[in-house]
């Protein structure tokens, strides 16, 4: 089972589009959505959960307040202003360190785990899904993330490719969303800030060791970045193996629900067919090396 | 006054809003918070005077007086640390500078070294700030914090935060006077909308949306402003010529005095929405 | 000798889970009278550390080998401290992978894996 992840530098390049498009034309495959802190690709797979569980992926100070003698050690050893004058805990500063408990000279300090949002695996007629959402500003979406890929792991029938849906930036999420995987789809626009967070986040996949491709959406937007994007990919060794034109109607037929295929637009549809066409020949040649 | 400009979803229009903003409002100061992506600058062209490095104190073992004993590596929520046959091994990426390992040691054989994360760039009067976290470095928190430390008091402060509602933006958004949230008009932007709605209310901030690339065909977002008795600030429509300028760097409202006007005009209803 | 399998499910049956840090299962059995101890892997945390926390128990657990698919770097770190050897398996189940161990038809692995591999990787971004 092959895993690729599609990612973007940049927020809102067409990433969820282009995986729920490829949802369609791709056979034998699972899906999964990384972007744990805003899912997008249950919204056009409109599937139905089979499983949900609440996912624990953080430990939060819970201070009895009891036994406090507030004698402010605490307070004075938390170096992410959790704690307040009155001696609570704010869950939203909370990194879960639990240096408070080691401090507390009357054994008032306890880590318990939290809830911090909740996974699914839904049915869907294009494979098994699966799928978390983070509850609002919790901490822990890296872990949660490596949730998503267990369940991958674990419902698993036969399928020969998974698609997953990763999140924007480079940080600890995205970084979870790639490990281990067996390539990296970027896909760019060609935007000032796109070229950058481009050469960012192909940046993450190389520290990692992950072939990474290049998709380029809306390339007719800015033909002078294209062709800047297409010249660092070659120099680089990331083969672009796509360009999207920029179509009013893709997002038109979002508004509807549906995927520029279903919508019928054969330009496009013919375009991310190719798509698929590159990268199972790119994986094919690297086999063969 | 301080404002956050966010979008539960990426891409939907957060520095144009608030590049916007930082030409349109005089005097102020403009933070760009995302620091996995920063893009403001590309609008704003300052001139970065001075880079501070953003650094971050992570453990290391004084192996005369260590005794092996793992209570540090036990202590460690993160498991940055692994005792093995007699050595401590450090792994500073994942380490969350919680200083819980130096506070276990039971022979005081820890102390914290600096560690580089990342950088924070300023211009020369200071009324344009990013940071940037390095390539390969999960842990952002410690850069928006050194970003929020520079913030000016006296002028309005437009903090340009990143995609989500995680904890970076929880770190951002903090202790801000008005939240402006930016969205587009596509399931995709809604249902990111709400969570960013749900984030902003939890945390008790005054806010009001901006709907960019709208079009006549979607009302999406107006209904949900209509049922939930949220304020539609502003409305950018979705055209071929903005998204060609903006992806050559320019702003509607640097070169056009209509959209200049826009932006000034939203900045009075968020003043009003602030109640200041 | 006591070896320890990466393991997708939670019997010796199941098959090898070509992961370490993040694998489903650990089993560990003793070589000679093939006890075995099934443990599953709650290791995470954000971005990594789940290769640290899964090489520290192996550690605490006294196994003196491990067979899996591959090992990153933080993991690889915390074993070779412990002079922990590690094996290539193969995608057969745990049983198969200790009895190819036992005849020694499994290749030792040194390196980290997976640092580099694919395509134009010596370019210029690091």
């Amino acid at each position: 089972m092959k895993q690729v992840v599609f990612i973007s530098g940049k927020g809102g390049t067409g990433k969820s589009t282009l995986v729920s498009s490829l949802s369609i034309l791709v056979q034998d495959k699972m899906l999964a959505d990384c972007d744990v802190d805003a899912p997008n690709l249950h919204i056009l797979l409109k599937g139905k959960v089979l499983k949900k569980d609440d996912f624990f992926g953080a430990k939060e100070a819970i201070i009895d307040s009891s036994t406090c003698i507030r004698c402010g050690l605490c307070r004075k050893t938390c170096r992410f202003g959790a704690i307040n004058e009155e001696f609570e805990v704010n869950p939203m500063k909370c990194e879960g360190c639990g240096a408070c408990t080691l401090v507390c000279p009357q054994e008032a300090i306890v880590l318990e785990e939290v809830k911090t949002g909740e996974t699914y695996v839904s049915d869907t007629s294009r494979g098994t899904f699966s799928h978390a959402l983070l509850d609002i500003g919790a901490e822990g979406s890296g872990k949660l993330v490596t949730e998503v890929r267990k369940n991958i792991y674990n419902n698993k029938k036969d399928e020969k490719w998974v698609l997953i849906d990763g999140s924007p930036g480079i940080g600890c999420v995205v970084i979870a969303s790639i490990t281990g995987a067996d390539a990296v789809v970027a896909v760019s626009e060609p935007t000032k800030s796109g070229l950058s967070d481009l050469e960012r986040v192909l940046g993450v996949a190389r520290h990692f060791g992950i072939p990474a491709f290049v998709c380029i959406n809306k390339y007719d937007l800015n033909p002078e970045v294209t062709s800047q994007i297409e010249s660092f990919c070659e120099s680089n060794g990331f083969p672009v193996i796509g360009r999207i034109p920029f179509d009013p109607s893709i997002v038109e037929a979002l508004q509807e629900f549906k995927t520029p295929i279903e919508a019928g637009n054969s330009n496009v549809t013919n375009e991310i067919a190719g798509i698929w066409m590159r990268l199972v020949d790119e994986l094919d040649k690297l086999k063969a090396n | 006054m301080r404002i956050a400009v966010l979008s539960g979803k990426g891409g939907t229009g957060k520095t144009t809003v608030s590049a916007s903003l930082a030409v349109s409002v005089p005097f102020c100061q403009y933070i760009d918070c995302d620091v996995e992506e920063p893009n403001g600058a590309i609008f704003l062209t300052p001139e970065i005077q001075e880079s501070i490095p953003v650094k971050v104190p992570v453990p290391e073992a004084d192996m005369a007086k260590c005794s092996a004993c793992g209570y540090c590596a036990k202590a460690c929520q993160f498991h940055a640390i692994a005792v093995v046959k007699g050595k401590v091994l450090v792994f500073p990426e994942i380490c969350h500078h919680c200083g819980a390992c130096v506070i276990a040691c039971l022979n005081d054989a820890i102390r914290e070294v600096e560690r580089t994360i990342g950088v924070v760039e300023v211009n020369g009067d200071g009324t344009f700030l990013q940071g940037k976290l390095n390539v390969g470095e999960p842990v952002s928190i410690p850069i928006i914090r050194e970003l929020r430390k520079r913030m000016k008091k006296d002028v309005p402060v437009i903090l340009d935060c990143s995609p989500g509602a995680s904890c970076a933006v929880v770190q951002s958004i903090e202790g801000c006077d008005y939240c402006v949230l930016v969205t587009e008009p596509t399931p995709f932007g809604l249902h990111d909308l709400k969570i960013a709605v749900r984030l902003v209310r939890k945390m008790g901030i005054p806010f009001g949306i901006v709907l960019n690339k709208a079009s006549d065909s979607s009302r999406l977002i107006h209904d949900f402003c209509r049922d939930e008795g949220i304020e539609l600030l502003m409305e950018i429509p979705f055209s071929q010529e903005i998204a060609e300028s903006y992806s050559k760097g320019v702003l509607p409202a640097q070169n056009d005095d209509f959209w200049k006007e826009k932006f000034e005009k939203l900045y009075e209803k968020i003043e009003r929405g602030a109640g200041k | 000798m006591k070896v320890c399998v990466s393991s997708s499910g939670n019997s010796v049956e199941s098959t090898m889970d070509p992961r370490f840090g993040r694998a489903a299962y650990f089993v560990i059995a003793d070589t000679d009278t093939m006890e075995s101890e099934i443990i599953e892997n709650t290791a995470a945390a954000s971005g990594g550390g789940a290769g640290i926390t899964s090489g520290q128990l192996m550690v605490d657990k006294g196994v003196e080998a491990i067979i899996t698919g591959n090992v990153g770097p933080n993991a690889m770190n915390v074993l070779k401290a412990a002079n922990i050897e590690i094996y290539r398996g193969e995608s057969v189940s745990v049983k198969e992978n200790i009895d190819k161990f036992k005849k020694g038809l499994l290749e030792k692995i040194t390196n980290t894996v997976p640092s580099h591999f694919g395509i134009g990787v010596q370019g210029g971004q690091k």
